[in-house]
Formats: C-alpha cells, sequence, structure tokens
C-alpha cells in the first residue's frame, strides 16, 4: 500500500490539468478550491506515507517505485523511478505542508486578480514538479523536477508580464539558473561516466569503494564541485545570487512558496542527497563552506539599508541557505537539514506577513520607510510577523535559534573557526535587519503619505489563518530536533536526528574532539555552552541596535549614514554587483555576440551557406515537380521505367 | 465422396478458424448494416460506423495473445498482425471522428462512406494476418478498390474524380505487376502458402534467374502501394483531389498494411533472398531515391495536401530504412514504432486540415491557415507539434519514431559493418533538415503572416475527440514509451517464430 507514495506529485498535476484547461470557465471559488484540495491531499498522503515509513525498521526505510522504464538505449538505462527515503519524506512533508497553508492564503492575496486560474495552474505545477525532485529516484528524474521548479519560477515571477520589470525579471532568473544548470548538467554526465549508472542507491553504493580524496584531485571532487555550481544557481548562492532578489517582482504567495519555503532549498536537498559523494570529496567540502558563509554575511548586509520589504526578506533568503551551505560544509548534514526546515516555517511566515502587508496597501507600496505604526490596524499580522521575526533573529527557545545554534556550533566542533566568525557576524545583522523591518512596518508612528491616508485594515480569514498556523509551527517545530544541550535540559530525545541518520552514507567520520573554550588561560567550560551565548548576546545586540535607531533615537541612521556615506551607498547598491555583472560579463558578450557571432558568422557565414543550399534545394525542386506532369500515362511510364531501371541495376 | 463425419468435422474446423477471426467478421456485418440505414437517419450513421469498430477492437482484444495459424494456413494469427490491426482501426476511428462534421459540409454525409471505410479496415486487418499470395492478393484489392471509390466520393468535384481515376488506372496496372510477380513466384516454388515459398527458397529457387524479375515485380507493385519512387506518382494527385478525410485515411492505413504486406513476403517468405546485400543495396538505392525526391518535391508545393503527400511518401523512405536494417536489429520494431506514432501525428495534421474547410473555401494551401494563431490559438499550437513531430523534433513522437529508425540502422551496422548502413542513416538525417524547411512554411504561416479574414475553423465533438487522442499520443508518447515499445518489441517477436 505504501507504494502508492508516487501518486503525491501526482494529484497537484491534476489541479493543473484541470484548472489550466477549463480554469477559465469556472469560478474563483471552485478554481481555488481545486487547488488547495490538491495539495491538501498530497499532503495528507505524504503523511501517511511517512507514518509508514516510520513504521519499518531504520535501515529498511527506503522505499522505490519504479512506474516504467523510461530511456533505454543500449546501455544507457533510466527508469522513471520515486525514491522515498527519511531524507524525501521531510522533504515532502514540508513541502506539501507549507505549500498546502500557502495556497490557502493565496486565495486571498490573489482574490482581485484576472489571471486567478492561470496562477493556480502554475501553482499547482510548481508543487508537481518540486515533488518529483524531491522524490526523484535518480539523478536524471531529479533534473526534470529542477527544470519544472524553474520553468515554473520563470512563469509566476513574470505573471505580471505586463510589467516591464517582472518580465526582466523572470529572464534573469531563468539566464542566471542555466548557467548553475550548466555544471549540475555536467556532473550528471561525469556521474554516469564513473559509475554507469544515474540510479541514486547504485552510484551511492559504488560511491562506498571510492576512497576519501584528502588531495582534493580525483574525479569525485569534480563531479561535487559540478553539482555544486547547480546548488549555487538555484539555491542563490554567491556569485549566482542576483536573480534572487529581483524575483521579488512575482506575486508575494510566490516569494513565499517557491523563492524562500522551497525551490531555493532544492540545492541544499541536492547536496544532502549526494552526502555520500560530497563527504568523499573534502575539498569540495571547504568550498562548501566558504562559499556559504561568504553568502550569508554578505547578503545580511546588503539586508541592513534595504527599503522594500520583500527585498529585505530575499537578502534574508539568500544569507539564510548561506547558513545551509556552511552546515553541509562542515559535514553536519542534520544540521542543514534542520534549518531547510525551520526556515520554510518561519520564512513564509514573514513572507505572508509581507504580502499582508501589502494588501493592506492595496499592492501600491513596498517600501518599509513609508509605512509604521500598523500593529494597530494589522494586530495579527503584527503579531505573526512578531514571532517570525524572533524565530529568525535567533530568539532562545524558538525554532529559528535551535536550528541556527546547531549550525554554529557544528562549524566550531569541526574546526572551522573563520567561516564561524562570519556566520556569527551575519547572524547579528540578520537580527537587526528583521528588527528593522518590524519597527519600520508596525511600530512607530505613522508615515504613510497622503495616498493612503485611509486607515489600513486587517487581511481576511483565509489569509490570516495560514500565518497563524505557521507562526505556531515557527515557535514549535524547533523542538524536534534539539541540539544536544538543550535535549539534555527538556528530556526530549532529538528525534530529527535519529529519523534521518540512516541516509547519511558517508566515511566513518572521527569522532571530534571536545571543544572547550578557554579564556585567559582558564576553563569556563562545556563549549557549546559557551557558543549558544555568544549567539545569544550577538542577536541581542543586532535587536538593540535596532530599537536604538528606529524606535529610540530616529535620527541616528541618517546621521550614521552621512557619516559613513561610502559604505552606506555601496550597501545600498548592493555593492553594484549588478552593475560588475553587466559590464564585466553581460556587455563583452553582447558586443561580441553583435559582431562576432551574429553579423559575421551568422549572417555572413550561416546565411551564405544556408540560401545557396536552399537555392540548390528548391531549383531541383522545381525541376521534380515539373517531371509531375498530371498525365495517367506519364505516370505510368514512370512505373515501367522504375521497373526497367531496377532489373539494368541488378543485370549489370 | 465425402460422408457425414468428415462434414461435421469441416464445420467444426470452419466454425473454430471462425472464432479467430471475429474482429474482422464483426466489421464486416457492422458495415453491411451501415447500408441499410435510412436515409432520415444518417447523421447517427458514424457514430454506428465508431460501435462497429469499438467491438471489432474488443474483439480483437479478446483474440490477443492467440498464436497459431488459421484456415489452413491462409492467415496468421501474431501479434505482428494484431499490432497493425489495432493501428488499422484507431486509423479508421478517428477519420470517422473527422469525416462527420466534413462530409455535411461536402454534402456527401451517406450510409455507404462508411461502409467503405470500414470495408477498407477489414481489408487491411486481412493483410496484415494474410501469409498466403492469394489472401494477401485478396484481402489488398479488398483495400484497394474501397479506397479507388472513396478518393472518388465527390461526385460533383472534378478533381475528385479526376484523382479517382487516376488512381484507379494506376493501380490496375501496379496490381499487374504485382499479380506477375506473384505467379513467378508460385512458378518458381509450386505454392502460394509463404512458408512453402521459404522452404524453396532456401532449397534453390532462389537461384533461378527468373527470381531477380519475380522480385523487381513485386518491389514495383508493393511500392506503388507505399508509394516509393518512382512508383509514387499517384499520390500527389490523388491525395489532392480526395476528400480530405479520405487523404487522411489513405495515408496512414493502406501504406501501414502495405509495410505489413511488404514484410510479410520479404522477411518470411523471401527471408532467404532478401538478406541477400543486393537486394538490401537495391532497397537502398530505393530508399535514398524516396526520402531526397519526395523532401525536394515537396519544397515547392503550396497545396497542404498535396504538401502531406510528398511528406507521406518520404516517410515511406525513412520506413524502408527499418526493413533494410533488418528483423534482428530491430528493424521490425522500429517499423511498427514509425507506423503507429506516425498514424497519430499525420491524422492529428489533417484533423486540422478538416477543420479548415467550410461552406465557400477548400482549404488545402497553406494560405488558408494564414494567421490562424490569432484566430484559433490553440489549433495552431496543435498543428505545431503535429508538423514538429512529422519533421522528427524532440519532445514529440516523431522524435521517438526516427530515433527507433536510426539506432536500428546503426545496431546493424556494428553487426553486419557494411558502411552503406551508415550513409544510409546520414542521408536519412539530412533528409529531415531538408524537410524542415516546407513543413516549417506550415508553422510560419500559422504564426508570422497576418490573417486576411476572421473566419474561424470549424469546431464539432468528432474533430476536437480526434484532436485530444492524436494530440495527447504525439506529445505524451516520449513520457511514457514503455507499453508502446513493448508491443512493438512483442509483434516483431512473434514476426515468423
Amino acid at each position: 500500500m505504501a507504494n502508492y507514495f508516487w501518486l503525491i506529485p501526482f494529484i497537484p498535476l491534476a489541479g493543473t490539468v484541470i484548472n489550466g484547461l477549463f480554469g477559465k470557465r469556472l469560478s474563483k471559488k471552485v478554481v481555488g478550491l481545486l487547488a488547495c484540495t490538491s495539495v491538501g491531499l498530497a499532503c495528507l498522503l505524504s503523511l501517511w506515507a511517512v507514518l509508514h515509513l516510520t513504521h519499518l525498521p531504520p535501515n529498511a526505510r527506503r522505499l522505490t517505485h519504479i512506474l516504467f522504464t523510461w530511456i533505454a538505449s543500449g546501455d544507457f538505462h533510466v527508469e522513471f523511478q520515486f525514491l522515498l527515503d527519511p531524507l524525501s519524506a521531510v522533504m515532502i512533508l514540508v513541502v506539501t505542508f507549507v505549500g498546502f497553508w500557502i495556497h490557502v492564503y493565496a486565495t486571498g492575496y490573489m482574490a482581485h486578480d484576472d489571471g486567478y486560474y492561470r496562477f493556480f495552474a502554475f501553482l499547482n505545477l510548481f508543487m508537481f514538479a518540486m515533488l518529483t525532485l524531491v522524490l526523484a529516484g535518480n539523478f536524471l528524474l531529479m533534473f526534470v523536477g529542477w527544470e519544472g521548479v524553474g520553468l515554473c519560477s520563470y512563469l509566476l515571477i513574470g505573471y505580471y508580464f505586463h510589467k516591464k520589470s517582472a518580465g526582466d525579471a523572470a529572464k534573469k532568473a531563468f539566464i542566471v539558473n542555466r548557467v548553475g544548470d550548466i555544471g549540475f548538467v555536467l556532473g550528471i554526465l561525469l556521474v554516469y561516466v564513473t559509475f554507469q549508472t544515474l540510479d541514486f542507491t547504485s552510484v551511492f553504493n559504488r560511491a562506498a569503494g571510492f576512497l576519501v580524496e584528502e588531495s582534493g584531485g580525483g574525479v569525485l571532487t569534480v563531479i561535487t564541485l559540478l553539482l555544486f555550481v547547480g546548488a549555487v544557481g538555484k539555491s542563490a548562492q554567491i556569485p549566482l545570487y542576483v536573480w534572487l532578489p529581483d524575483a521579488m517582482e512575482g506575486p508575494t504567495p510566490v516569494s513565499a512558496l517557491i523563492h524562500a519555503a522551497t525551490m531555493v532549498t532544492a540545492g541544499v536537498y541536492m547536496v544532502a542527497r549526494c552526502n555520500p559523494l560530497f563527504s568523499r570529496a573534502p575539498l569540495t567540502m571547504e568550498v562548501v563552506t566558504w562559499v556559504g558563509a561568504a553568502t550569508a554575511l554578505f547578503a545580511a548586509t546588503i539586508g541592513l539599508v534595504q527599503r522594500d520589504i520583500k527585498r529585505i526578506l530575499a537578502y534574508s533568503t539568500v544569507s539564510q541557505l548561506g547558513y545551509m551551505f556552511v552546515a553541509m560544509g562542515v559535514g553536519a548534514f542534520t544540521a542543514g537539514m534542520f534549518h531547510l526546515v525551520t526556515h520554510a516555517f518561519f520564512k513564509a511566515l514573514l513572507f505572508l506577513g509581507a504580502g499582508s502587508v501589502i494588501t493592506a496597501f492595496h499592492h501600491q507600496e513596498q517600501d518599509i520607510t513609508r509605512m509604521g505604526g500598523l500593529h494597530k490596524y494589522m494586530p495579527i499580522t503584527a503579531r505573526a510577523m512578531t514571532i517570525g521575526a524572533l524565530t529568525l533573529a535567533g530568539c532562545p527557545l524558538l525554532s529559528g535559534f535551535f536550528s541556527k545554534d546547531e549550525i554554529l556550533w557544528q562549524a566550531v566542533a569541526g574546526g572551522h573557526l573563520v567561516p564561524w566568525i562570519v556566520v556569527w557576524l551575519a547572524a547579528g545583522c540578520t537580527a537587526f535587519y528583521i528588527f528593522r523591518l518590524l519597527f519600520l512596518t508596525f511600530f512607530g508612528e505613522a508615515r504613510m503619505g497622503a495616498a493612503h491616508a485611509e486607515p489600513c485594515q486587517e487581511s481576511p480569514r483565509r489569509m490570516t489563518t495560514p500565518l497563524i498556523v505557521l507562526a505556531l509551527f515557527s515557535v514549535g517545530i524547533g523542538y524536534i530536533g534539539l541540539p544536544p544541550l538543550f535535549a539534555k535540559v527538556f528530556h526530549l530525545p532529538n528525534v530529527f536526528e535519529h529519523f534521518l541518520e540512516p541516509v547519511w552514507q558517508g566515511p566513518p567520520r572521527a569522532p571530534s574532539a571536545p571543544v572547550t573554550v578557554a579564556c585567559f588561560g582558564q576553563s569556563v567550560g562545556n563549549g557549546e555552552g559557551f557558543i549558544t551565548l555568544l549567539s545569544i548576546l550577538m542577536a541581542l545586540a543586532g535587536f538593540l541596535t535596532a530599537w536604538l535607531f528606529y524606535l529610540k533615537q530616529k535620527d541616528w541612521p541618517e546621521l550614521l549614514s552621512h557619516r559613513l556615506s561610502g559604505l552606506y551607498h555601496m550597501l545600498l547598491n548592493k555593492y553594484k554587483i549588478d552593475e560588475i555583472y553587466d559590464t564585466v560579463i553581460i556587455n563583452p558578450i553582447n558586443t561580441i555576440s553583435y559582431w562576432f557571432l551574429w553579423q559575421f558568422f551568422d549572417v555572413g557565414v550561416i546565411d551564405g551557406i544556408v540560401n545557396r543550399t536552399g537555392q540548390i534545394m528548391r531549383g531541383a525542386g522545381r525541376l521534380l515537380k515539373n517531371i509531375q506532369s498530371g498525365y495517367t500515362r506519364s505516370y505510368a511510364a514512370w512505373i515501367l521505367f522504375g521497373v526497367v531501371a531496377i532489373l539494368v541495376y541488378c543485370m549489370r | 465422396m465425402v460422408d457425414i463425419a468428415d462434414k461435421t468435422a469441416l464445420l467444426g474446423d470452419l466454425i473454430q478458424n471462425s472464432a479467430l477471426i471475429k474482429p474482422e467478421i464483426m466489421l464486416i456485418i457492422w458495415a453491411s448494416f451501415c447500408l441499410l440505414v435510412p436515409k432520415d437517419t444518417r447523421r447517427w450513421v458514424s457514430i454506428f460506423a465508431l460501435t462497429g469498430l469499438a467491438i471489432s477492437g474488443f474483439s480483437l482484444y479478446w483474440t490477443y495473445g492467440y498464436q497459431g495459424s488459421a484456415f489452413g494456413g491462409m492467415l496468421q494469427l501474431d501479434a505482428f498482425g494484431a499490432f497493425f490491426k489495432i493501428l488499422f482501426l484507431t486509423n479508421a476511428a478517428v477519420c470517422i471522428f473527422m469525416s462527420r462534421k466534413y462530409m455535411d459540409i461536402e454534402e456527401e454525409q451517406s450510409g455507404e462512406y462508411y461502409c467503405l471505410i470500414l470495408f477498407a479496415t477489414v481489408g487491411m486487418m486481412f493483410m496484415a494476418a494474410a501469409v498466403d499470395l492469394i489472401t494477401i492478393f485478396i484481402s489488398l484489392e479488398l483495400m484497394a478498390i474501397c479506397e479507388f471509390i472513396l478518393v472518388g466520393y465527390l461526385r460533383g468535384n472534378r478533381r475528385s474524380n479526376e484523382a479517382a481515376m487516376k488512381f484507379f488506372l494506376l493501380g490496375a496496372f501496379s496490381t499487374g505487376l504485382l499479380l506477375y510477380g506473384m505467379s513467378l513466384l508460385y512458378g518458381l516454388s509450386g505454392s502460394t502458402s509463404l512458408e512453402v515459398i521459404a522452404k524453396a527458397m532456401e532449397a534453390g529457387a532462389a537461384k533461378n534467374p527468373l527470381m531477380l524479375v519475380a522480385m523487381i515485380t513485386l518491389i514495383a507493385g508493393l511500392g506503388f502501394k507505399i508509394a516509393a519512387v518512382p512508383f509514387h506518382m499517384w499520390c500527389p494527385d490523388a491525395y489532392e483531389g480526395a476528400p480530405t478525410s479520405i487523404t487522411a485515411f489513405i495515408s496512414v492505413g493502406p501504406k501501414a498494411a502495405a509495410f505489413a504486406v511488404l514484410f510479410r513476403i520479404f522477411l518470411s517468405g523471401l527471408g532467404p533472398v532478401a538478406t541477400d546485400p543486393t537486394y538490401l543495396r537495391l532497397l537502398s538505392v530505393l530508399a535514398v531515391l524516396t526520402m531526397t525526391w519526395a523532401n525536394l518535391a515537396a519544397l515547392t508545393q503550396t497545396n497542404i495536401k498535396r504538401l502531406l503527400a510528398y511528406s507521406t511518401i518520404s516517410h515511406a523512405g525513412y520506413l524502408l530504412l527499418g526493413l533494410i536494417a533488418g528483423k534482428d536489429n530491430g528493424g521490425v520494431t522500429a517499423v511498427a514504432i514509425y507506423l503507429f506514432l506516425y498514424a497519430f501525428m499525420n491524422l492529428g495534421a489533417f484533423t486540422i486540415i478538416v477543420m479548415v474547410r467550410r461552406k465557400g473555401l477548400v482549404g488545402d494551401t497553406i494560405d488558408d491557415l494564414k494567421g490562424l494563431v490569432t484566430k484559433n490559438p490553440g489549433a495552431a499550437i496543435m498543428m505545431t507539434v503535429f508538423v514538429a513531430s512529422l519533421a522528427g523534433l524532440p519532445p514529440t513522437a516523431g522524435f521517438l519514431a526516427k530515433y527507433a529508425i536510426f539506432s536500428a540502422l546503426i545496431e546493424a551496422y556494428f553487426k553486419t559493418h557494411y558502411t552503406y548502413l551508415v550513409i544510409l542513416a546520414v542521408i536519412g538525417v539530412i533528409n529531415s533538415v531538408v524537410a524542415f524547411y516546407y513543413y516549417w512554411l506550415i508553422v510560419r504561416a500559422m504564426f508570422l503572416i497576418e490573417p486576411t479574414d476572421d473566419v474561424k475553423l470549424t469546431f464539432s465533438p468528432g474533430v476536437v475527440t480526434a484532436l485530444t487522442v492524436t494530440f495527447a499520443v504525439t506529445l505524451g508518447i516520449l513520457l511514457y514509451p514503455e507499453p508502446l515499445l513493448n508491443f512493438a518489441r512483442a509483434a516483431s517477436n512473434s514476426f515468423l517464430r
């Protein structure tokens, strides 16, 4: 019975088909109901399948289902195959559960949109692609899902296609992702060349026969680096993160679902899925750690000064994904997946809250410096956002605190001190920018212009209910995977870690030596406690600064931006990365394409050859046309001629 | 003097054998009933005919799996035959779906039309099962005569009459050639049964110089049916003049049936001879001529039915490549896959053309499709998919079809190391490029040229059904090819086991 888990992706697909084909004639109510029901059913089925999985002994928790042979060409064999193991189980639960509530929210958010059915058809299609991605049993099917989510992302970023900026953002997302996908495809090809198969189980079993490549010159290092290029593109890390902030042109539920909770975490999931390969390539792991850490701090600093409510959250997402990669890089796969899960809840919550605010402004205003005092008008949104902000900032005992703390601790425990300092600083920036957002939006005095003089209202129930649900989960989900320190305090087992344990098939790691922190020559006790304390202090510092700047001394930000004008503008202009890419990459490519590839090669060489050939072919065609005279006798003569000609041919 | 017991045994034998051809018998009964439909209930006759096809299909399903000969070795029941029979039933059903509205517009709605389609289908079904020269010939003529009448079905239309006349005269001529070849085979082997002929060939009859003449006349006769160059001349004229629904019908079913016969004769009957490199080279020359000639001649066509006629001819060229690759290298499988998929994409394209037809507009030139995308975007996109498939572009069915053929050729090369097999594959690919040009003329007309009127396509439940089915298969097969591949492999394996 549990083998019916392969149905999970296809339920949303049914929703897409119905809404896509007949949605125009259905009422908005029916369209919304269909879309939500399909995802809801997928969620229930996922829950049921995962429950079934937990009843199996830990080492048997690996269900595969082959639907049919997809490609069979010589030795190259690919099955249309789904795989349910603890890793994909975690993913489908998160994707369908968060996805369901975002669907519900979207029925309210998009209520006044003309393309209602189109929107939900795309959104359901995304769910199909995402579930295919996480349930895929081999690299190729995963790639199908990978490209599928990319396509849906493109379609939904450009959903308001009449806006030029939305169209441009969609194209940017698509093209930047292509760069990453080239790496991914090359990685898949190299996997096939190395292992003669693309099936996850076989590849990872065969990988167990490979030694750990300490020096970093082996094939596994190359494979994992290529795969990581794909992950960098999809999960918006340096240097390919530039598409994600622009992707905020899409409707807010899309930003919440695709560009925060699910699709952008696909890269992290992929690295986790390929952990037997990555953990045998220390060099790649080093690269992953550094890229993740750099991205975490880099994006967080940009987030400090942005004014667009969604853009701040976008940079925050980029930064948080960096944390997950740090966890992957230091080999703490469980911690990375745990942060992926908690982040899915609290970031979706923050985005939906932002969407609620935008709805209150009738989709006219997204600049937080022109908001303020909204908690009077929108109490539920304000409270939910506060919870989301506290979780993101790492307020103790909320889920974000546990997962982020775990990553920071694992970085130290693995001996990665510099990356730890970097992400620790990023944690301070995180607390600052999120409370800045919160204070400027919901607290202080109202700064709305005359255009928005009318008091803002709380959003309808179907938008606030998802906020409440997600807020509850943001608070509580952390308790399924408590770090050792707190597990002792609360007497709760780390179910999350035990559940995922069988998935990690890397080489056995030497248990890291217990870290004790020495301060001025004196041991200050348990290292984990100390690191946690430092994290809390850093978050507190960020919070206090924001409080001081935006609620107490409101002229300080202005003063500081004048005093540090250079730095301020650097951050405001996002380090001018887009401009640098334009000058260094895009413009040279454009010039070369225009003059060499188009004007010289295409027009001169290719068109020349093609046109000549075409003329010759058309001439021949005209000749043959004349032979077709229309006379029956001539046709009969041709048949006779054919027979004689063959006879002559054979008798010579 | 035959006594009673013998007679009873004979009768029992007959009944037993008849059960094996139940699909065909059902269809014959239904076809005859079609003639009895009273005039005022004409609009139901197409549905009646469809029911017949469905029942025949069900009976086919029940007899599927039976392997053996019937009627004293006249017919062979196997998966190969079943594969083709399903193809013919589908072909007839889709054509009837697209005919219903179309024949109303042509004002030729009548029971005979559907009756002839069903009888032609019966002929094809017997062709797929026939393993004796006599049954082959009779079933082939049953199909051909129905075709002649159907092509000339528009009595008031001069082009239709002319087409039927040409088709008939040339058909008679080619039948003469075919019969000549068959009689020579009989003379050489002393039997009409393909099995006995094969044994005689092995025993030495193949060395007789007359064998060459028999071979060539057989090739010419069957080459006419599949429209291989230079026996293809009738094809564009007949296609252009025939009612569009019939053009669709004869562009798929009879081609496939002729290929089934070609396989039966050349691979089982003449097995020992046909694998001789001389004949393979001869077939190669024919295949190359067919592809190249057809594709070049299609370049300058402005009439879409003529254009698709040349396209059909070129597809026959690709299919011949599968015959050359041979059974052991997946050639038969490839041809079966190709024919099956070709049926759907070609019928789909013709359905769109049928929809252009309305009162006062024949709708068979490329110009009639101008600006279709602004008028019926859905239909324009579907047509694009169909022609992309005919051109062999992924991710459509046509790609899988061409891929199957070319990989069979390459596989044959690795076994035999005859260089010409690779050359054939290369020529085939180059030809696909040439074909791309004229297929894309259709797309260009639909998408890039402004419409001159705003009259939309004629929709009806029938054409919508036809379009849905053909479109779904054309676009969906690459996602889920397994059942078709398995079925085609079974057909190939059952063939002369």
